[in-house]
């Protein structure tokens, strides 16, 4: 798949930069070039350049001082740009209880580092609440209607059923935001939206007021009015609606898999335990064996605890990743409703404007133009975020199964050593035992 | 993989943890092997295949069997040397086997007699089939079999009984040959000394430690072997789940582009996986069968365990007769009354008896307490032989039985180490196959 943003505005006539192939169709690809994460170009669309490294002073501040931890994150974070190119670091880190008269909640600690002109400093650290990142997100996705936003984690749990406090859920859910963020700081559109320099930046997130300038650009787009049919979608758009909904299907079914497996594991630790003690119990009457015995309900603890420890992991890290997919992918439709509704208007400005110049020959309306610009800009933001979704989703997943490959692989080397030093130890008793017979 | 040639070490030294489990298996009968009898010295014993027979049984009705083939082979001196000579062959059913161990039973109560493979299958985890008539059942029962020969025929006292040779080498007319001896009238003493409720006054307290612990044991391999049957069902679960990761990513695979490939095989992968569990509870079932047998062989302890009572009881009982027949005799020989008698209260109520009386009754009286003297010699005799042989076979018994639950609970562990290692191997390569996505 080559990848690539679209390199100049796209317009009307224009080829659209990247065909995408029938997600269903056959014929493989020839594979590009494309080595490992994406390599991509960072000119845009909407015009708005981007520097890739400032000549200012901060840039080779920050070069300099750039993290460990951060380059890691490069290195392991899928969705990264290429080093060079990336100059806004985002992190979600440090979760904290709130408790005041009225509730409690969480906070987390937002860390920025950039060499960006946009930003005042070259660094930020910030708390926000699920609310703060809520409401960031809503407003990207009012002003970058054209943009695929990345999902949230979800908003609303039972209380009772799940402990909003407990390690874990807060744990989870900051690994989602944390990933949220990064998402959005990576994209080439989104990254330099002014609600997400408030968000990183301000002291006080105001959401009620002082934004609402901001908030005017983009609105024309936003607004789009309904009541119009579509009548063909083209082609490749027909394809990411299908290719999601079956994406959609299958990751549900992964979802109902791994409950099962850890359900079924869970049982199956309950009665190795038991097990365990049965052997326990039995060293009580014996003498000779009691070596053997206590070893062998050893090992079998271990392996109970490493168990635990596979499911904790799948429990925490796995599933919640799919669920995450699952929203973006509703998401995703979401903008594609929204394109199909901005072709309908266009279509259908269109056809009113023919009739009335058949009518009275009046030139093509202003209008007319500005929904057909809207439409192919929409197409042209869409694609390209396609091809990017594509790309970090293969990368999400590829670390997503490695990662429970490798925690099975875990669970299995704890187990395989304990038996086998067990094996050693009777072993030893065993040439033990004949030397001192044979003496 | 074999005990040390050359020293008289009864242990099978286990070298490496690649052992498979059933070599380890192999250790415990090669080590009954090197016990040598004269029995074994002559002859190798093999139980070498199963059969379906359909004969009419005993109230003339049809009904389908399994026959055991037993093979003799005269020991090889010289191994390799030679063409091996064909085997003797004989057919032997289970209910053969049963009457067998019964006359042995009989004969030798102060003998821990080697258990029988169970007659239905027991402690069972779902997948297994519980029919007798199962093949897999057939064949771990057809093992079970040629252990109780071998540990009959590496016995030192039991390998030399005749019945036994016959068994192993006169198919027909051996069960009359059994019945000839007529075991079966010691047989229903040995029934009344299971079942009967007696005390005893002065226990023996290894006998009495003996039973305690073969209960314990009892006991304890019964949780073992039931909670053993639950984690298997479990895991078998847990395995087969894993399977529909390999039909999840295949329908996957088919939407995508790149990462198509790597789906797929790795779902490949991940069928195996599930495949996989069938032969690693097959093979826990020997683990389960060689529990079984020690679970068994509690009840044999226990029933030499119990004869001893009885014997020791009737020892008792005869010391006890003797003592009261002894006060009677003074009683009549004094004239004074200690001990009641239905004889001596009814001459005080319906008049004296005469002298002639008295002494006609006084030289019974001797005469039972000179039977009592030597029924009292004779049950000591016997009770201080029965302790003396029953507590060497169970010496020989702990001894047997520490080494058996040692090899067994080793293949245990190797067992899982291999399990470990084909879990290991199987999502190393379905991690191969995600990383090429």
């Amino acid at each position: 798949m080559s990848v690539g943003a679209p390199r100049a505005l796209a317009s009307s006539g224009q080829k659209p930069i990247t065909e995408i192939l029938h997600p269903l169709s056959a014929a493989e690809e020839p594979l590009s070039a494309t080595v490992g994460g994406d390599k991509q170009e960072v000119g845009l669309t909407n015009g708005t350049p981007v520097e890739t490294s400032s000549p200012a002073s901060t840039s080779s501040l920050f070069n300099r001082l750039q993290l460990d931890d951060d380059l890691e994150a490069d290195v392991r974070d899928p969705y990264a740009d290429s080093s060079e190119t990336r100059d806004l670091f985002v992190t979600v880190d440090d979760p904290k209880k709130h408790v005041s008269t009225m509730e409690t909640y969480i906070t987390y600690r937002v860390s920025t580092k950039t060499s960006r002109v946009e930003f005042d400093l070259p660094e930020y650290c910030v708390r926000r609440r699920y609310q703060d990142f809520d409401w960031l997100r809503i407003k990207l996705e009012d002003s970058q209607p054209t943009h695929l936003i990345p999902p949230l984690p979800e908003k609303f749990v039972m209380k009772g059923v799940v402990d909003r406090f407990s390690e874990e859920f807060v744990e989870t859910r900051m690994k989602a935001l944390d990933k949220f963020l990064k998402r959005v700081a990576d994209h080439p559109v989104l990254s330099f939206n002014p609600h997400l320099n408030a968000f990183l930046t301000a002291k006080d997130l105001n959401k009620r007021q002082g934004l609402a300038l901001l908030s005017k650009v983009g609105e024309s787009v936003k607004h789009v009015a309904g009541g119009y049919k579509l009548r063909a979608r083209p082609a490749e758009f027909c394809a990411m609606g299908e290719y999601l909904d079956t994406f959609n299907q299958k990751l549900g079914t992964i979802d109902r898999i791994a409950q099962r497996i850890l359900k079924e594991q869970s049982e199956y630790l309950t009665e190795l335990r038991e097990y365990g003690s049965v052997y326990s119990s039995w060293v009580g009457s014996e003498d000779e064996l009691l070596r053997p015995l206590e070893g062998v309900a050893g090992c079998v603890t271990t392996s109970c605890g490493a168990l635990e420890d596979l499911g904790e992991n799948m429990s925490q890290d796995f599933l919640p990743v799919l669920r995450e997919y699952v929203l973006y992918i509703e998401s995703m439709k979401n903008v594609l409703r929204k394109r199909d509704q901005s072709q309908a208007e266009y279509e259908g400005r269109l056809e009113a404007a023919i009739l009335r110049k058949q009518e009275d020959r009046t030139p093509m309306p202003v209008e007319v133009e500005k929904c057909q610009d809207k439409m192919e800009c929409f197409n042209a933001d869409l694609k390209a975020d396609w091809e990017r979704w594509q790309s970090n989703k293969r990368q999400d997943f590829k670390q997503l199964l490695t990662g429970m490959a490798d925690r099975n692989i875990n669970s299995y080397e704890k187990s395989q050593a304990a038996w086998e030093s067990l094996i050693t130890l009777l072993q030893d008793k065993q040439t033990e035992d004949k030397t001192s017979e044979t003496n | 993989m074999m005990a040390d040639s050359g020293s008289n070490e009864e242990v099978a030294v286990i070298g490496n943890t690649d052992i498979t489990s059933t070599e380890s298996e192999s250790n415990i009968i090669n080590t009954m092997v090197e016990r040598e009898t004269a029995l074994l010295r002559k002859m190798e014993i093999n139980v070498a295949e199963a059969e379906k027979r359909t004969g009419k049984n005993t109230v003339n009705m049809q009904e389908t069997y399994t026959v055991y083939l037993i093979e003799i082979r005269p020991a090889e001196t010289v191994p390799g040397v030679g063409a091996p000579a064909a085997p003797d062959t004989l057919w032997r059913r289970y209910s053969d086997f049963e009457l067998l161990r019964t006359f042995l039973l009989v004969t030798y109560p102060y003998i821990i007699i080697p258990p029988l493979p169970e007659k239905r299958a027991e402690f069972q985890w779902h997948k297994l089939s519980a029919d007798n008539l199962d093949p897999d059942f057939v064949e771990r029962r057809r093992v079970g079999l040629e252990n109780f020969l071998l540990r009959v025929a590496s016995h030192p006292v039991l390998s030399n009984d005749k019945i036994f040779f016959f068994f192993l080498t006169e198919e027909k007319g051996w069960r009359e040959a059994v019945l000839e001896t007529g075991f079966q009238d010691k047989a229903d003493s040995r029934l009344k000394s299971l079942s009967a409720m007696f005390r005893v006054k002065n226990p023996d307290k290894r006998f009495t430690a003996m039973k305690q612990y073969s209960d314990e044991l009892n006991t304890v391999i019964s949780q073992l072997l039931r909670v053993r049957a639950r984690v298997a069902d479990r895991l078998y679960g847990v395995y087969k789940v894993h399977g529909n990761y390999g039909r999840v990513f295949s329908e996957w695979s088919a939407i995508e582009k790149e990462m198509g490939d790597g789906l797929q095989s790795a779902g490949h992968h991940m069928d195996t996986y599930a495949a996989s569990i069938d032969d690693i509870l097959e093979e826990e079932e020997h683990y389960a069968d060689q529990l079984k047998e020690y679970l068994f062989y509690t009840d044999a302890v226990r029933s030499v365990c119990k004869k001893h009572d009885l014997i020791q009881y009737e020892l008792e009982m005869a010391a006890q007769d003797l003592v009261s027949k002894k006060q009677q005799r003074e009683e009549l020989a004094t004239g004074t009354v200690r001990v009641f008698s239905l004889k001596g209260m009814t001459s005080k109520l319906f008049g004296t008896e005469s002298q002639e009386q008295r002494e006609s009754r006084l030289a019974a009286l001797e005469q039972s307490i000179q039977e009592g003297e030597e029924a009292l010699k004779e049950k000591n005799t016997e009770c201080q032989e029965f302790v003396q042989m029953a507590w060497e076979d169970i010496e020989r018994f702990k001894e047997q039985k520490d080494k058996d639950l040692r090899e067994a609970l080793i293949s245990y562990a190797i067992m899982q180490i291999s399990m470990c290692k084909k879990g290991i191997q199987v999502w190393s390569n379905a991690k191969e196959c995600f990383n090429k996505m």
